[in-house]
């Protein structure tokens, strides 16, 4: 029993080391990005482009400001409570839809007008329905995060394995049953990936709101820098928000992704693996 | 020639059972009853609705007609494809119908871990995912989740159509090795008659367009007592000499009613 344990924690202790292993790559990758963009100061000058170093040295003075913290949290809040209004509906309605051929049926239309509208056309609606207030960009960020996952866990439900249903039903699983220990599981690993892009996108769209709406937080800042033409101090602020973005999703939608996906790398040969 | 062990209580009665698919009729006033403890083989054409029949009988598919008696305790079933847990160990998905009966974490490993002894599974291989198990094992393990509930009837479901022929052996063996320990009743659908004359006390033959049971023949002798050679001659017997076996070979699935 205990060397069962142990083993499992060494297993765990190996996917741990291999994920941070992994990063690597992503550094190396990240280097490149840097490369480039130091080419591109060098052919373009310090006005339109700021080196990397230049701007990494601006995001540092931000970062020593406590003023540029409460700026930042302002916007993840407004960001996350969207991704997580947007989260709980779209897997709510996804699930429904997913189980019920007459509400995707229904469903389907709405959400192509939903997606058609332009995301900046909902910031001038939210703006006239909530002035210069939270509720503008939370509004904006869940209509434009719900219908990525609607789209991901009406996916899932509707792929799940009918014949595991059957199994389930032959050893006397009621609905409920079948849903938490079978559906649930099967659209899990359609719900993470589009939890991801839901994510990046309720940042992208809260920093567009902040700064179409004028209303603080990082939008309002690249406003305020845009209005002061300081290029270096604009490139830092998104240098921010994408660390931001970054950090999330590696200690948080990757590191859950790959638990959900194991049986999946379980069959991959040596040196396939991530 | 007819039926066996009739005077023993039945563990499963099937009385007047109809289905139909979009309107289409595949079974129609099918009577069946088995007794307790017997191992009963339905063997027919494909297509004729055999494992919709079992289907119904597990409560899996509700019959559009007719009435199902279950008088057994619990029942297991293996289908054709192990129908397997993708992201489960092979343990979890032996374990999986204890988790639905609710039983604690512990008894379910314990539990899960006999089932995996008595149809030979290793224990190495518990801890691997069904995608890297081989087919024989995935089926094996499909087998061990259907007695790890101790039930006292399985349905089979064609189980072993996939598998190669020694494959196929080894499994048949397994079954009435299991079927004699745990002294469970079976309902064994196959189209192999080799298949169903080695594994069953009865076979049962179902009409070639679902309506019925066209007719049962008593199989001599115990299952695992009959060797190669007379399971080959009753087999032969069967084709050459008795009408009701006549059309168990010459139907095409895809024909239209």
């Amino acid at each position: 029993m205990t060397t069962a344990r142990a083993g499992a924690l060494l297993d765990r202790l190996g996917r741990v080391g291999q994920f941070l292993w992994s990063g690597w790559a992503g550094l190396a990758g990240l280097a490149l990005f840097a490369a480039l963009w130091q080419a591109g100061h060098e052919r373009y000058g310090d006005f339109i482009l700021p080196a990397p170093l230049a701007t990494l040295a601006a995001g540092l003075t931000i970062a020593a400001d406590p003023a540029a913290w409460e700026l930042a949290g302002q916007t993840t809040l407004r960001a996350v409570e969207g991704f997580a209004l947007a989260a709980a509906a779209g897997a709510a309605g996804g699930l429904a839809a997913g189980y019920s051929a007459a509400t995707m049926r229904l469903a389907r239309p709405i959400l192509t007008v939903l997606l058609g509208v332009p995301p900046i056309a909902w910031i001038v609606l939210a703006m006239i329905w909530f002035g210069s207030t939270d509720g503008t960009i939370i509004t904006t960020v869940l209509v434009a995060a719900t219908p990525v996952v609607f789209v991901g866990v009406a996916e899932g439900a509707v792929t799940r394995d009918r014949g595991l249903d059957d199994m389930a039903r032959a050893f006397g699983a009621g609905p409920l049953a079948r849903l938490t220990t079978l559906g649930l599981r099967h659209v899990a690993a359609f719900l993470f990936p589009a939890l991801t892009v839901a994510l990046g996108s309720a940042f992208k769209v809260a920093v567009m709101a902040e700064l179409l709406a004028n209303t603080g937080g990082i939008g309002g800042a690249l406003a305020a820098a845009r209005a002061n033409l300081d290029v270096a101090e604009a490139l830092a602020w998104v240098l921010i928000a994408v660390a931001g973005l970054i950090a999330v999703e590696y200690t948080l939608v990757h590191p859950i992704r790959s638990e959900f996906e194991r049986w999946r790398n379980a069959a991959r040969p040596w040196g396939v693996k991530r | 020639m007819t039926r066996e062990t009739t005077d023993a209580a039945p563990s499963l009665t099937l009385s007047g059972i109809g289905h139909a698919y979009l309107g289409r009729t595949v079974l129609d006033a099918v009577d069946l009853t088995l007794a307790a403890g017997e191992v009963a083989a339905l063997v027919g054409p494909s297509g004729c609705g055999k494992s919709t029949l079992a289907h119904i009988a597990a409560g899996v598919v509700e019959p559009s007609r007719g009435r199902v008696a279950r008088r057994y305790r619990r029942h297991g079933m293996v289908f054709q494809d192990p129908r397997l847990l993708p992201w489960a160990t092979a343990r979890a998905n032996i374990a999986y119908p204890l988790r639905l009966l609710g039983l604690p974490r512990r008894e379910r490993r314990e539990r899960a871990e006999q089932a995996a002894q008595r149809v030979a599974l290793d224990r190495a291989d518990l801890d691997k995912f069904p995608i890297e198990l081989s087919g024989g094992m995935r089926q094996r393990t499909a087998i061990a989740r259907a007695l790890a509930i101790d039930p006292d009837f399985v349905y089979f479901d064609e189980p072993f159509t996939a598998l190669d022929v020694a494959l196929k052996r080894r499994m048949q063996d397994l079954v009435i090795e299991a079927a004699r320990g745990a002294r469970f009743g079976a309902l064994f659908i196959t189209h192999d008659l080799m298949e169903a004359v080695r594994i069953a006390h009865r076979v049962v033959v179902m009409d070639a367009h679902g309506r019925g049971i066209a007719g049962t023949r008593a199989v001599p002798g115990k299952p695992g007592g009959r060797d190669d050679g007379t399971v080959y001659r009753l087999v032969a017997g069967f084709l050459s000499d008795d009408p009701l076996f006549r059309h168990i070979h010459d139907i095409d699935e895809r024909r239209t009613p």
